[in-house]
């Protein structure tokens, strides 16, 4: 049976289920989000109005038994960076979509009785749309609660909190992942745009599924038994991100001078070894947490963990570098626990972790508090954002705005979304995908830090020009089709160093669909949807002028090897050239 | 003589130290360091060498005051 379009109108209440049409067959996940956001979506709409749309869509092969294939991929107009966003989650969406026959879900316009929220309820055959006065106010991990007590429990579940239905540009979707925590659609203030839909929460049936279609099951599973050895045999994916999570990273950029810190004043950080995987490892290990966890079924990387305080009471789980950075680095927390602490209230709220993160550095930068005092972090994130006070209201607004407020200049920002865990200055490939990736500044886009500091996929001095702009551009086009498959990213790892890796991810997706894509299919793919999320921030009014990193980094050296940006705007927008 | 501060990280902690001041013999390259350390690099492959934060090979000859920082293969992201 063929997989549907979902489309829900939320200003009448109705929904339709359609065929695919022709062109969006062979698309999934990024790839159908940014076509459908294109093609459906006035790039000069208001993010917040009636005419945009959210678009949900699992990956071409989430849904089958693939390793590590189960992201979900959101894709709008921001109403953080003004321009299109693809956001893409673990968790039990995807596969579940998958398996009904989701092939996207389309929400369109605003109700026109806007005194309360709704929920949708996703199952094969209808969508229920209706009001939930009960769930308004409530925060993520109760909303969580009351659908598992209301359906199955492999039920998947979308939510946002207050800061959501506050429309707060912080604000995030959370998806309840096989543990039944959470994982989330972090970046570009997806969670406003559910908010101003007036959508609380929407849940999909699991238990009507049926498993995903593969023509040519042999050729599937053959293929899978090699995807799933390149994984293992990788030594980052099969053995470094099991054993300390992600959060590995902070000693090796801390030591590459790369880690920004105190808003983006030192590329090193006093509190490194206090925050950093090893430590976290090891106190995983005394309090009887557990470093693997999956954030979906079938990841056999399992880079997230389950992280107590001393009592052996659960604090966090999904703990990630850049959480840890955010709060740890860039604000100057050195108490890892209470930055599990904030983690896990932040879970609750449904904020990102890096806007949230980044927007506090700042705050201080601007005297709101003082860096490091976590505690009122704590009670701002606790009281003031739900609550949406005046310093709630501040701190919801982003990294961007809160410059704006302060008059400052040192504003971590690229298309006004926060600057992640990566010094631009110090991993110039970095930076380049910061600046010219159409999401605004994002790590995931074009992850070149693996090339410029991890040796994988060679290597190329982070401190010299070089090269950058081709790194970048290689990766972000391969990132774009990997989006598209429903795979998480850190098959990047084995698939820039195993020449097994890709040709049998490719194989795959012909086994799950019966056709015969190339390497070279693919990378055209990810080159399309890179020039259609492109254009549309063109036609929605930004310009090369957005692609630039912020101009202090030019002029102030970051310690310790004393880095600026130092590139022009013509070779910066040379990466267009493709 | 020569003195140099060596970091080991990730899988090189076990078993070993987290920071050391070293002393080596005059024209010792980094090599001669991870074999004098004895860690596991069978186990786990050098992943990423620098010294003084900057990237270099296991040949590189280290002078007085580095430090050299040791990786196995690790990522995140
Ligand atoms: S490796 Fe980590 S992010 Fe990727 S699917 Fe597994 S748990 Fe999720």
């Amino acid at each position: 049976m063929s997989d549907k379009i979902y489309r829900v109108n939320m200003k009448d209440l109705s929904y339709k289920i359609e065929e695919v049409p022709e062109e969006w067959m062979g698309l999934g996940g990024r790839g159908l989000t940014s076509t459908i956001v294109a093609a459906e979506v006035d790039p000069e709409c208001h993010p917040l109005g009636p005419n945009n749309k959210m678009v949900f869509a699992p990956g071409l092969l989430s849904g089958t038994i693939a390793a590590n294939s189960g992201r979900n991929s959101l894709g709008a107009k921001s109403p953080l960076t003004g321009g299109i966003k693809e956001s893409n989650v673990g968790g039990t969406s995807a596969g579940i979509f998958a398996k009904l026959g989701v092939k996207a879900l389309i929400i369109e316009d605003i109700p026109e009785d806007d005194s309360t929220f709704y929920h949708l309820h996703v199952t094969k055959e209808h969508v229920t749309i209706e009001a939930c006065p009960e769930l308004v106010g409530k925060e993520n991990f109760e909303v969580l609660d009351a659908m598992l007590e209301r359906y199955d429990k492999k039920v998947a579940v979308m939510t946002i909190g207050t800061p959501g239905e506050q429309r707060m540009l912080i604000s995030n979707i959370s998806v309840k992942d096989p543990k039944g925590k959470l994982r989330s659609h972090g970046r570009g203030g997806m969670g406003a745009v559910m908010g101003s839909k007036k959508i609380k929460v929407i849940t999909v049936d699991a238990e009507k599924y049926k498993e995903t279609h593969l023509a040519d099951p042999e050729k599937f599973k053959a293929a899978n038994k090699i995807f799933t050895k390149a994984l293992q045999d990788n030594p980052i994916s099969g053995e470094g991100l099991p054993a300390f999570g992600t959060n590995v990273l902070v000693n090796i950029i801390n030591e590459a001078g790369g880690l920004p810190s105190l808003n983006f004043r030192s590329g090193n950080s006093e509190n490194a070894e206090e925050i950093c995987g090893e430590h976290m490892a090891e106190n995983i290990k005394e309090r009887g947490g557990s470093t693997t966890h999956g954030c979906h079924a079938g990841c056999v990387i399992q880079c997230s963990q389950t992280y107590n305080d001393e009592e052996g009471n659960y604090l966090a789980s999904g703990f990630e570098y850049e959480m840890i950075w955010a709060f740890g680095a860039n604000f100057g927390i050195n108490d890892l626990d209470l930055i599990a602490k904030i983690d896990n209230l932040m879970d609750d709220i449904g904020v990102d972790a890096i806007e949230t993160g980044v927007t506090f550095g700042v705050a201080a930068e601007g005297g709101l508090l003082e860096f490091g005092d976590g505690e009122t972090v704590y009670k701002i994130l606790s009281e003031d954002v739900p609550n949406g006070t005046p310093v709630g209201r501040i701190i919801g607004s982003g990294a961007g705005n809160v410059g704006k407020l302060y008059g400052l200049v040192r504003v971590p920002v690229v298309k006004n979304q926060s600057i992640p865990a990566y010094e631009p200055r110090a991993i110039k490939g970095q930076g380049i995908t910061y600046a010219t990736t159409p999401m605004g500044a994002d790590h995931t886009a074009g992850y070149a830090v693996a090339t410029n500091i991890l040796n994988s996929g060679g290597y190329i001095d982070p401190l010299k020009k070089e090269g950058q702009v081709a790194l970048s551009r290689n990766l972000q086009i391969a990132s774009a089709a990997i989006d598209s498959t429903g795979m998480c990213i850190f098959v990047a790892f084995p698939a820039l160093d195993d020449p097994a890796c890709l040709p049998a991810l490719i194989d795959m997706i012909n086994a799950r669909f019966g056709i015969n894509l190339t390497a070279d299919d693919v990378t055209s793919l990810g080159a399309r949807i890179l020039k259609t999320e492109h254009e549309f921030n063109l036609k929605a009014g930004l310009t090369a002028a957005d692609d630039r990193i912020p101009e202090f980094m030019k002029y102030e050296a970051l310690p310790p090897h004393n880095a600026i940006w130092d590139f022009t705007n013509e070779e910066i927008d040379a990466f267009w050239d493709f | 003589m020569i003195e140099i501060t060596v970091k080991l990280f990730a899988q090189y902690r076990a078993d070993h130290f987290k920071l050391e001041k070293r002393v080596y013999p005059k024209g010792t390259a980094v090599e001669g360091v991870i074999i004098e350390t004895g860690i596991p690099i069978e186990r786990f492959p050098i992943g990423v060498i620098m010294v003084n934060g900057r990237h270099f090979q296991e040949s590189h000859i280290l002078e007085d005051g580095d430090i050299l920082s040791l990786f196995p293969k690790v990522g995140g992201g």
